[in-house]
């Protein structure tokens, strides 16, 4: 607990902490086809509510 | 349009929405023409009169409110529960508590800017606003809060679409920024005085933390959140990359609140602690700039549009100058930069470069995408929003420029030395300098302001066809009932 209350300790070591956190969501994001297909799927979500606007999936 | 668009009126509550709109538009005439007003007492001083009330320190407080909280606020505000609605297909969580929202939201803004002209400011930018005030600010953003994640909660839709995030991370984010910033102890319970916990440094620091995460969090995620759904929507294509946004948002999330330190490079901050805000402000140049070529790549294979609607154009336009302003605003935080720019006008410069150019452009863009829906009809005149998008660009332009020209100017004349080593020029000469720059930064001002009054004209005429055309409907289904 002594190394916990030193700043010079606990600064790196939030660093760390966030930075891993950035690259395993950028890891979860782009590191499977299948979630990413999944995760496209998700932008047509404005345009569920609304038959007014043909849906144009050209961009993915 | 209309049958689709009368269905969506039953089905969410848009009464909320069509208030916290109007507001935006009638704060955005009022903040921008006290802007105008205060840029022209610097080009002609005589517009003072020699009277406190009319001076640029009590009137510039009025023109950041009216803008920021009115204009920008309120606009948040409307289009954060059209899309929260829209993209979870259900209706709004305690419409009681938003409806606080709205009248507690502009009691505030009318009474900050009464405060400011009686002389009443905590002196921290942005946030001048007394603890009386404060506190009332506090109430509505947790209605806000409870509000907007009620909804989320209450959603049809299994996933919660990322403009939903950054307005998420836009209302946290600003109940964490306004708590910390605003401790103050009241010298007693009936004055509107009171002091920071904080001193000296701690509290620039504090204050500085709370500035730029306000540039971060309200003027740059929340209206990130807006361009997230009006721009697909308007552009009637998704977005380009749903992967490439959540990437956006995340790094937004994690590098904006370290970067508020480079506001006070060369002072008596600790010089690791403005090196790490200047450095993250460099890193956050790539997210950034990926969220920005996300939005404009959204238009991919219809870049006719362009040509041919100009709500289009705003929004696409508002990006392009997203791109620029979050390029200059790393370009400044290095230190060397900075000891030239700080304290000149090319920091006001900036500051509207993003404000007219990014903030207000979406909001215009977005807006007139929304309320004839909102009141179930067509834009009054296409032709009003095509001058108001040249008037809007131009000012902008005029703006920036003059500010890039007097504020570079500034800062070699204030560091210029003689042969002998005194410094070349006075401070009176600097400000003489500049007369020419600051006339043409309140002519571009007037262009932005007569685009305003042109949109508050063009919805005005828009909202009266809406209202007479649902009249004449109301009265045709009696005569046949």
């Amino acid at each position: 607990m002594q190394w916990f209350s030193n700043p010079e300790n606990t600064k790196p070591l939030g660093l760390l902490i966030f930075f891993i956190t950035f690259c395993l969501i950028v890891v979860w994001v782009y590191g499977s086809r299948k979630r990413s297909a999944k995760l496209e799927e998700y932008k047509n979500i404005p345009f569920l509510d609304d038959d007014e606007v043909k849906k144009d999936k050209s961009n993915g | 349009m209309s049958a689709t668009n009368q269905a969506a009126a039953g089905q969410y509550d848009y009464e909320i929405i069509k208030k916290f709109s109007v507001m935006a538009i009638v704060w955005g005439v009022v903040g921008m023409f006290v802007g105008v007003y205060i840029a022209s007492e610097l080009a002609w001083p005589f517009l003072n009169f020699d009277s406190p009330y009319f001076s640029f320190g009590r009137f510039r407080p009025v023109h950041t409110g009216a803008v920021i909280f009115g204009f920008g606020g309120s606009a948040l505000f409307a289009t954060s529960y059209y899309v929260v609605q829209r993209t979870c297909q259900t209706r709004l969580f305690a419409p009681g508590l938003a409806s606080f929202t709205f009248w507690g939201w502009q009691a505030v803004i009318v009474l900050a800017a009464v405060s400011y002209v009686m002389g009443y400011s905590q002196g921290r930018e942005y946030a001048e606003m007394e603890w009386p005030i404060d506190l009332l600010i506090l109430f509505v953003w947790v209605a806000y809060l409870v509000v907007y994640v009620g909804t989320l909660m209450q959603r049809k839709q299994a996933h919660i679409y990322v403009a939903n995030w950054f307005y998420l991370s836009f209302i946290l984010a600003t109940a964490l920024l306004h708590t910390f910033n605003n401790i103050a102890i009241p010298v007693n319970l009936f004055t509107l005085k009171s002091y920071s916990l904080f001193a000296g440094t701690q509290d620039a620091m504090t204050q500085w933390w709370y500035g730029h995460n306000a540039v971060g969090f309200f003027l740059t995620a929340a209206f990130l959140g807006m361009m997230y759904y009006f721009v697909p929507k308007h552009a009637g294509r998704p977005v380009y990359s749903y992967r490439l946004s959540i990437v956006h948002f995340w790094a937004l999330s994690f590098m904006y609140m370290w970067v508020g330190t480079h506001h006070l490079h060369w002072t008596a901050l600790p010089d690791w602690a403005s090196t790490l805000g200047a450095t993250f402000s460099i890193m956050l140049l790539l997210p950034s700039w990926g969220g920005m070529i996300n939005g404009i790549m959204t238009l991919s294979g219809a870049w006719d549009k362009l040509r041919t609607d100009p709500i289009m154009r705003f929004m696409i336009v508002a990006l392009s100058f997203y791109g620029m302003s979050t390029f200059e605003g790393p370009l400044m935080s290095l230190k060397d930069v900075n000891a030239l720019s700080h304290y000149t006008d090319w920091t006001v410069g900036h500051v509207h470069s993003g404000a007219l150019g990014w903030v207000a452009m979406i909001s215009f863009g977005s807006l007139y995408h929304m309320m004839p829906r909102l009141w179930n009809t067509t834009m009054y005149s296409v032709k009003l929003i095509n001058m108001h998008f040249w008037l809007a660009t131009i000012g902008t332009l005029m703006y920036i420029t003059a500010m890039w020209i007097s504020g570079i100017s500034q800062g070699l004349m204030w560091r210029a030395f003689d042969e002998f080593g005194n410094l070349q020029y006075s401070f009176v000469e600097s400000v003489a300098a500049m007369h020419p720059f600051y006339a043409m930064r309140a002519i571009g001002g007037m262009f932005f302001l007569t685009g305003m009054l042109l949109m508050a004209y063009n919805m005005y005429q828009t909202i009266r066809q809406g209202v007479r055309a649902e009249v004449a409907s109301a009265r045709a289904a009696a005569a046949t009932a």
